[in-house]
């Protein structure tokens, strides 16, 4: 699914370029549930951001792949047609842009790019509908500006929203859980569990271990200094909530 | 400001008051409305305003009104659909009335031509403003006919009017008034364009009277290669609410002035602005608006897009007098500038004689934010496309905040036209 060789990259301009990511190697194969953890600063958001193609974001070493295809060398919209999310750590408002109309044209878009037929407007709002009410989500909200006036955990559960409509194939959660309740959480990890089958993958990028116990990893890596320096099953997770980082960041000195 | 004296007339002024000459005989008005057009003309011949002149410092229209084109003598304009369904049409085709509809119940309409004729305009209405007043003295010096609407008190109109002047090159020179009774209630549609390079003036006086409630409606949708002057007025009464909706998609050269005057207690005034400005175009949104009564309510929001080489001017004016206690006026000028060419100034000015007052104005000049862009396109959507809903809803935020939904319908069709038009 996903593999990911030697990967170095920068954020930022010319000299004040900084690397963030140093010569990683990770896969994610196909079914899996993989979590990243690992301290403030180790460039787990980063790693989402070069996966996804944020400008700024500059690779200067190593592949990546999802299936096979190189997606470094993609545009944003190309790598989500292929089947990459998302779900923003912090996801942004935008003003004048209604939720249905964002994500009705996203989805024609990644369907566009694919070949395939545009999804019927009746079929959108039946799809829409179930899963707005999967995820608690008022209808009215889904008329409004994207993000515009939610709360924090609305947001997230926005994200999740559109991962459901959208249906990708890998699945990327920056901080999820941060700003949610333990209700709004469960719902959350209900959407992306229902998404998990044989030929999907996530990676689950968190700071706690609270939410792997519902959407439960098959590998946890630790991610320092933009390498990944342990990796182990979903016992590591509960190890590092008890004992902290400290011990495993010696230990890979 | 000392009258600074111009030797020598440009090519386009030349041309401008050559080509009164040759309209005179044509131009409706009694003995009255002649002297008025004459002492226009001789404003004219004093050049017209530049730069150094306060009101035009962002458009020296003397530079930029480089050519004058002669009338055309035969009619080749049509009239254009509405912009809302089942609107009684008023079209003034290549500056003149042909036939008109019989207007609906509640409204009486004449040909302003008739009014001109018969001398029913007060000689003000035909008086440049100050020295400096070119819209006011094309106009007066040229105008050649339009409609009169007077809106009895109490009507409700089931159905919006639309006023069209529409030209097929050469000059036109419009006037329209509407006076509206009291505790009447309409929608307006006033539509400026045509075909064809052409010079357009066009004024507009609203009077609206005690409890009257109105939606006007400007669309300037000028060609690229016209110049439009433009000025709209109005007269707000006890407890009336006005709202003017500007947008501005087309002409080379153009000056949009607004003066209202917040004149009854408890009246308001909302004035929503939307300039898409491409190519090389110039426009100007100029703002005089007067709170001469106490507890008026106003507010001015204007959306720029700017690209290519076009350039941007909003003047906005809000002046308090010492009587008009409690008024509440919030003006905001937000610009999206899209191309390292574009320009866009922004100048707003408050006099406040009034010590219990709320005024605030702000303005903002930025780009497309990339953490939009990138949202938008990291769930599959391209970056043109991106752009395009990003822009298209910084401007739809101003329209969506009108109430009518067939209004707002139609206005973000026209929108999407110019986006299509203009990338």
């Amino acid at each position: 699914m996903l593999k990911i060789e030697n990967l170095t990259a920068t954020v930022g301009e010319a000299e004040e370029a900084k690397q963030i990511i140093n010569r990683l190697t990770l896969e994610v194969p196909a079914g899996e549930v993989h979590a990243i953890m690992g301290p403030n600063g180790a460039g787990k958001s980063t790693l989402s951001y070069v996966l996804t193609g944020r400008s700024g974001y500059e690779v200067t070493g190593g592949s990546a792949t999802l299936n096979g295809d190189d997606i470094l060398e993609m545009e944003p919209e190309e790598r989500a047609a292929k089947g990459m999310f998302l779900s923003f750590q912090y996801p942004v408002e935008i003003p004048g842009v209604p939720v249905m109309t964002f994500v009705r044209t996203a989805m024609n878009s990644q369907r566009k790019l694919r070949g395939e037929e545009e999804i019927s407007a009746p079929d959108f709002i039946k799809k829409s509908r179930e899963i707005a009410k999967q995820l608690k989500l008022d209808a009215e909200m889904l008329k409004r500006p994207v993000n515009v006036g939610f709360s924090g955990g609305e947001k997230k559960r926005l994200e999740i929203y559109q991962m459901m409509m959208l249906e990708p194939n890998f699945l990327i959660l920056d901080e999820t859980d941060s700003g949610l309740d333990i209700d709004a959480l469960k719902i959350v990890a209900d959407g992306v569990n229902a998404l998990r089958s044989p030929d999907r993958a996530v990676m689950v990028i968190t700071h706690y271990q609270r939410l792997l116990d519902y959407i439960v990893p098959d590998t946890v890596h630790v991610l320092y200094r933009g390498q990944v320096i342990k990796s182990g099953d979903k016992d590591l997770a509960l190890e590092l909530e008890k004992n902290g980082y400290t011990g495993v960041i010696d230990a890979a000195a | 400001m000392n009258v600074h004296a111009q030797n020598t007339l440009t090519e386009a002024e030349t041309a401008l008051i050559d080509s009164f000459a040759g309209r005179f005989s044509d131009l409706p008005g009694d003995a009255d409305v002649t002297v008025r057009r004459d002492e226009a003309l001789e404003l004219l011949k004093q050049g017209l305003p530049t730069r150094r002149v306060e009101a035009w410092h962002y458009t020296d229209l003397r530079r930029l009104l480089s050519t004058i084109p002669a009338f055309k003598p035969v009619s080749e304009a049509e009239a254009v659909a509405p912009l809302l369904d089942h609107a009684v049409v008023l079209p003034v085709l290549n500056g003149t009335v042909h036939d008109r509809e019989a207007g609906p119940e509640g409204v009486a309409i004449a040909r302003l031509a008739d009014k001109l004729q018969e001398g029913a305009v007060e000689a003000e209405w035909l008086t440049a403003a100050d020295r400096f007043d070119a819209v006011g003295a094309v106009n007066a010096a040229f105008v050649s006919d339009g409609y009169w609407l007077d809106i009895e008190e109490d009507a409700e109109l089931e159905h919006p009017l639309e006023l069209q002047n529409i030209h097929a090159g050469g000059q036109v020179h419009a006037r329209f008034v509407a006076n509206f009774g009291v505790n009447s209630k309409a929608t307006v549609v006033e539509r400026q364009t045509g075909a064809g390079s052409a010079f357009a003036t066009s004024m507009t006086h609203l009077d609206v009277a005690d409890g009257a409630e109105v939606l006007w409606i400007v669309l300037q949708e000028q060609p690229d290669d016209t110049a439009y002057l433009g000025r709209f007025s109005a007269k707000l009464g006890k407890g009336a609410k006005l709202t003017l909706f500007v947008m501005n998609s087309g002409g080379k050269l153009v000056r949009q002035e607004v003066k209202v005057v917040a004149g009854g207690e408890g009246s308001e005034f909302k004035l929503r602005g939307v300039n898409l400005l491409g190519g090389e175009a110039h426009c100007d949104v100029t703002m005089v608006l007067d709170h001469t009564a106490p507890d008026t309510f106003s507010t001015e929001t204007l959306r720029n897009v700017v690209t290519g080489k076009a350039n941007g001017v909003f003047q906005g004016q809000i002046r308090v007098a010492q009587i008009a206690q409690k008024t509440d006026a919030k003006m905001a000028c937000n610009t999206l500038l899209l191309s390292d060419e574009a320009g866009f100034s922004s100048k707003p000015e408050l006099e406040i004689f009034a010590d219990d007052v709320a005024c605030g104005h702000g303005a903002t000049v930025t780009d497309i934010e990339d953490e939009h862009l990138f949202y938008l396109m990291s769930r599959g959507i391209d970056e043109k496309m991106a752009r395009g809903l990003l822009v298209k809803a910084f401007v739809a935020e101003v329209i969506e905040e009108l109430e009518d939904q067939s209004v707002i319908e139609a206005l973000e069709a026209r929108l999407v036209n110019w986006f299509a038009e203009h990338g």
